[in-house]
Formats: structure tokens, sequence, C-alpha cells
């Protein structure tokens, strides 16, 4: 069993063809859209978490890309807004990896962007919203 | 006996020969000079606190439209302000959430924007869109109005919070199994976190624990302008159970205090959000304590380790109000990472910030300094532990 946040790029020749529906149906794929958009060159571009078997996995993949959809793998990282952050702390005991610490015995609030896991709890635990996540696709 | 009156350290503050230290260097200064001496030495101690104040809000005088308008009904980007008063007058309460929030119906709810937002961004110079309705009258004949405002294109507005500055508060955790969301923050289940509130040694009250020389007409920092303590708190409760060194040993006095909002600065006024409970103001507070006797400066003198808190439950004994406490811990032990309960290594968290706290203490010191913040001398008492003011719980009678 496979599941990987991927990246997908879809030429506008091929924007209009309804790709997640083949996937799940020619290739048990179960695919969920974590966020999707149309340029206005018709490009498409999409985050979505797939996952299959191993098997049926690769075949699709094989799929996208002989049609000309381009697959990239997602990267995701947390970005702490130091200047939105009022010092609280009220993350630091949510964070499970201590990314998001405290410097005692000065209280301050710092953020370890190695320890980080992109759990995202800190997002909504931020009373200031002063955590942020980003997808990047290494494009 | 007395070492010096409020006109001596006005009249050093004039001549810039005042002394002023913070709530936190004092500590330093009685460690290696004592207590008499360092009163003997320091003019004035500086307090500050950087909190979630969910008991705040703003009176605006919006300026009449032509025609004229009564505006009986008024949201600022959506959130409603209360207009029960006289035409454009209206007050702006922190926790408003806009009426199209779905607030917890999808449990937990984000609570991304209220009043203490629109707060914020009234006095970072942000448009904000103000809908208005009426019935008409003679006087007033305009029913309906959309328009922008800014913060230094409308009439007063004036931050009034009933209860800021609580003088100590619970340490909040969470004995059952399942993570709750409360206005003390995200509590994981079994002991998961435990969080607290308070400046601890470097806030207000803890300072002047009997109102010696905190009192009605007190001009202090808000918001990171002056302002002025207005009355006691809502839910002041001097007679709250106090240590040795006169310190309460849980929420007991509350301030409520008024300033100019045109004068303050978004930094120290910052909406917040809290998961599943809802949406308050952070507000910056600092309160000057002249060092008028050596009493004065003992009280200010008292360190993290000798101030504590109540262990209190957030899952059934706070909701329910069951009377208890888990247990008590010191700040000293709070700001240490973890503190132990019911025999377990508990970790902490602070709400409040105490490096804001102390950036705030050091702005009033400089403010001080350089002679742009004279002291006033209250023109009346704040009711204390001998006042006979308790507080009172409501009896449902039906």
């Amino acid at each position: 069993m496979i599941k990987r946040k991927v990246v997908l790029r879809f030429p506008a020749s091929v924007v209009e063809y309804p790709f997640i529906y083949t996937l799940a149906k020619e290739y048990n794929v179960v695919a969920n859209i974590l966020k999707a958009n149309i340029n206005p060159r018709k490009e498409g571009r999409m985050v979505v978490e797939l996952s299959a078997d191993d098997k049926d996995f690769d075949a699709a993949m094989d799929f996208l890309q002989s049609r000309g959809v381009i697959v990239l793998p997602l990267e995701q990282q947390v970005n702490w807004l130091e200047d939105r952050c009022t010092q609280c702390g009220a993350c630091t005991v949510i964070c499970p990896t201590e990314a998001l610490w405290m410097k005692r015995p000065e209280m301050t609030v710092s953020f370890n962007g190695e320890k980080c896991v992109v759990c995202e709890h800190c997002l909504k635990a931020c009373p200031a919203r002063a955590v942020e996540a980003l997808y990047l696709s290494g494009e | 006996m007395q070492l010096r009156s409020y006109a001596e350290i006005n009249e050093k503050i004039s001549k810039g020969q005042v002394v002023v230290v913070t709530a936190e260097e004092v500590l330093g200064l009685v460690e290696e000079h004592g207590v008499e001496e360092t009163a003997r030495r320091v003019d004035v101690v500086t307090t500050g606190t950087f909190g979630p104040m969910c008991s705040s809000g703003a009176f605006l005088n919006l300026g009449h439209p032509a025609p004229r308008m009564k505006m009986a009904r008024v949201y600022l980007n959506g959130v409603n302000a209360y207009a029960g008063l006289a035409a454009v007058d209206v007050f702006l309460g922190a926790t408003e959430i806009p009426a199209a929030d779905p607030a917890n119906q999808n449990f937990p709810g984000a609570f991304n924007y209220g009043g203490a937002h629109v707060i914020e961004d009234l006095v970072a110079g942000r448009e904000v869109l103000l809908e208005a309705t009426a019935y008409p009258t003679d006087c007033y004949p305009r029913q309906k109005l959309e328009t922008w405002i800014k913060l230094d294109e409308i009439n007063e507005a004036y931050l009034y919070n009933p209860r800021n500055c609580y003088q100590n508060y619970n340490v909040a955790v969470n004995l059952s199994d399942r993570t709750i969301y409360t206005y003390m923050g995200i509590l994981k289940a079994n002991l998961g976190n435990a969080n607290y509130c308070s400046a601890g040694q470097l806030s207000p009250l803890l300072k002047d624990p009997y109102y010696r020389v905190t009192g009605i007409g007190t001009r202090l920092f808000l918001g990171g302008g002056t302002g002025y303590v207005a009355w006691y708190g809502t839910q002041h409760n001097p007679a709250a159970a106090r240590g040795e060194n006169g310190v309460p040993r849980m929420g007991a006095g509350t301030l409520a205090l008024i300033g100019d909002l045109k004068q303050m600065k978004a930094k120290w006024l910052r909406g917040v959000s809290y998961l599943g409970y809802g949406v308050s103001l952070q507000v910056g507070v600092g309160v000057p304590i002249p060092v008028l006797d050596v009493e004065t400066l003992r009280y200010a003198a008292v360190r993290d380790e000798e101030i504590f808190a109540q262990v209190v439950d957030y899952s059934e004994a706070y909701p329910q109000r069951i009377a208890g406490s888990l247990g008590e811990v010191s700040y000293a032990e709070l700001k240490s990472g973890t503190i132990v309960i019911q025999g377990r290594e508990v970790p902490t968290a602070p709400l409040s910030s105490y490096p804001k706290a102390k950036e705030i203490a050091e702005i009033l010191k400089s403010w001080i300094l350089r002679g742009e913040f004279t002291l006033t001398e209250p023109v009346s008492k704040l009711p204390s532990a001998d006042s006979g003011i308790k507080l009172n719980p409501l009896k449902v009678q039906k």
C-alpha cells in the first residue's frame, strides 16, 4: 500500500479529461484532493493525496505521465511568522516534536524547522495565527 | 515611614533625576542591597503584562452622515457593535463574533475574526466596513448606510475594558479522557498539559497586592498609549485567600481601564482566536508603582517563587462550578516547563507573554525617564481585603 501526497500539473490540452474518475475506476486509486486550480491559460494544478496498492499505484503513475500529466513530489513546510507571534507560548505544549519551543528562563518562543513534522497542530493552537503551512512542489 | 510623595517623584521626573527600575530589575537590587536600601534608592518600579483579556472593548462615535441617522443596528466588518446608546455612539466588544460565524457548530470552531480583530484593524489604521440600519425619525431620517471608516476619521474612540489585569489566575488542566477547548487554550486529555496566564513577578496587581498605590485615576500604559484606572474591575474579589506575604493565591483583584484608542498601537492590542472557545483581545498593560515607603517596595519585590496559583480541572470542576483545587504551584515552577500534579509530571505553557510584559515594563520605564509620563495619586482607593466585597455566584431560581 502506497500513500503519497503529490502535485499534478496538467497541460491545457488534457485539462478537461476526468483524471480522478479514471484513477478511481481503472486503477483503484483513492484520491483526496487538497487543493486544485486552473489558471487563465487553462493549465491545471492539483495537490492530491493518492493511496493504492503498489502495483496499481505504479500503473496509475504511468497512465498519468502517458497523458502528459507531470507528477511532482509534494514538500510541505510550516512557516513561523515571528512578526505576528505574540510570544505567548500556547503552541509549545501542543507541538509534539518541540519544533516550537520555549527558551527558559527568558520565556521566548522559537521555531526549529528541522524538528517540524508538519502535523499542523500549531496552526489552530496559535491564538495569534502566527503559523502557516506552505505546500511546495519542488517546481 | 514615608520616603517620598507623589509630588516629590514627579519633581524628580521633571528634573530628569528619577530612579526607575522594572519589577524584574528590582529583584536583583533587593538581593544585593536589601529591601530598605533599595527602597531608599528607587523612586518607581514599573510592572507589565500582555495577555488575553476578554472583558475589553471600545466606545466609538462614528459621526453623522447626511441626512442624519440613528444607527440602531451597527456592524463593523460584519461584527455587531452595541448601538443602544445615543445616535452614532456604539460599543464594540472584544469577544463578539460575526453573525455569520458558525461558532462551535463545526466543533471545535476556529473563531478567526471578531470584535478584538476589528479593534486591532482600526488601531493599525486599516479601513473597516461600517454597515448600519435604523428606523427613521423626523430628526434622523436615514434608514440604511454602508461605508468605509478609519480610526483617525471618526470622532472619539476610547478603549473601555471592564475587567483587565486579573491579580493571579488558575492553572488549567484536563482530567478527562478527551481533549477540551477552553479560554485557557487547548487542554489535552489525562493531564496532558497545564496552561497558566499571568506575568507572575512582573504582573501589576501581584506587585501591589493590597492596592496601596494602584487606585481609581492611576495613569498607566494601556495598549501602547496612556490610560487610566477607571474603577475596580468586574468580579473584583479582594477577599480571596492570600499567602503570608499578602499575595492572593488565586484570581482576586481586577481593574477597569480606559484610554484613548487613537494613541494606541496594534502591537499591544492583538485580536486572538482560541480554538473551540472564541475571540479575545490580547492587551498590554503597564502600571507604575511609586515607592512611597519601604512597605511598597517589599510588596513590589515579591518573586515568582513566592507567588502561588491553584491548579483547576477544566473538564469537570470549573464548568460545573465545583469548588476545590488539585494543588498549588509557584510561578517559578510553572516557568520551569513542568509541574507535578497527582504525582505526574505535566508540561506547562503560558498564555500571557513574559517577554512582552518585560518589554512593556521597559517602555513605561523609558517614558518616565524621558519625562513624558508622570505619576498620579489615586483619587479614590480600590476596595481591598478588608472591604467585605465578595464574589457572588448567580442563583438560578425557577
